[in-house]
């Protein structure tokens, strides 16, 4: 049993920052975005947007990516409404995170609209993702 | 040896389920099951309970998840959106297993209550008003582990059973609560 689980975390270990499966997904909304016109894709200026701030018509204060999931995507975030706590976001931390399509466009449209006032541009997705991906 | 470890672990999980159904209302005997139904819909409990507390559908009327469910973009100043799909599987949901539509207590004293009013806020049903109108709000707003009587799980202990019993009601940094 211990050297299972020595293997295990071995194996855990081992693995690139991303697991196996949000890598897949990924690579698939970028290829989508791509295909929208939008490309080549920068972690760093998804990194930039993470805490950039926005203020527009429903923010009562300036709103950031990181209100809610905080300054690092590997923490646990907390709801600024009512105050849940949000599992951590990179998929190297948490890997049930960004391995369904549907969850990643869902979220992109609330919280885009709650943070920027609006829609993400594809090439604004493909920023953030890209940066998700390699924490 | 294991086999009887497990059978005194059986005979304990035994006991706290049968204690579970045996919660006490608000006068203190014994009434079978809990205050609303449970939740039992996983998108449900994704969907909506990624940012807040599960609220049972049990906890208002049908006409106001329809209303709640008609507006989710701008539900109490936050974006709330779903897909299509999602929305439409999660108001048949909501509005099946609606107080009006449930025969459980506390779901039955909120149906009666609202009557043919469709409040939007839990905290805007007549009943729930009442049950909660005398908690100070040292205890309750100024509680910076409450801050909001639409956080119930931050007191009522047991609440995403669905029950809701005093007895189970521990205010962070208050303990015990007694309606008196």
């Amino acid at each position: 049993m211990k050297k299972l689980l020595t293997i295990i975390t071995l194996g855990l270990a081992s693995l690139a920052a991303i697991p196996a499966q949000a890598a897949g997904v990924v690579d698939e909304r970028l290829s989508a975005y791509k295909a929208e016109g939008a490309g080549p894709f920068d972690a760093e200026r998804g990194k930039a947007m993470w805490t950039k701030k926005y203020t527009h018509a429903k923010a009562d204060k300036a709103r950031s990516c990181s209100t809610c999931h905080t300054d690092d995507p590997r923490a646990i975030g907390k709801h600024a409404r009512t105050g849940k706590a949000i599992k951590p976001l990179a998929p190297s931390v948490n890997p049930k995170r960004l391995t369904e399509v549907r969850e990643i466009e869902k979220w992109f449209m609330r919280n885009c609209k709650w943070t920027v006032g609006r829609k993400c541009t594809p090439q604004e997705k493909g920023d953030i993702l890209s940066y998700l991906r390699n924490l | 040896m294991k086999l009887k470890r497990i059978s005194i672990m059986a005979l304990a999980a035994c006991m706290l389920a049968s204690g579970a159904v045996m919660a006490d209302d608000d006068w203190g005997w014994s009434r079978r099951g809990p205050d609303v139904a449970p939740v039992k819909n996983d998108l449900y409990k994704s969907e909506c309970g990624s940012c807040h507390f599960a609220y049972q559908p049990g906890l208002l009327p049908a006409a106001s998840w329809k209303k709640l469910m008609g507006g989710l973009e701008d539900h109490f100043g936050e974006n709330a959106e779903l897909f299509e799909q999602s929305r439409k599987e999660l108001t048949d949901y909501l509005v099946a297993n609606a107080a009006d539509k449930s025969d459980f207590y506390r779901s039955r004293k909120i149906a009666r209550s609202a009557g043919n009013d469709a409040p939007l806020r839990i905290t805007d049903v007549p009943y729930i008003r009442y049950k909660h109108n005398e908690i100070p709000a040292r205890v309750l707003k100024n509680n910076s582990d409450v801050r909001s009587l639409s956080n119930c799980a931050a007191c009522h202990t047991r609440a995403e059973t669905g029950s809701f019993a005093e007895r189970e009601i521990r205010i962070p940094g208050v303990g015990y609560w007694e309606d008196d």
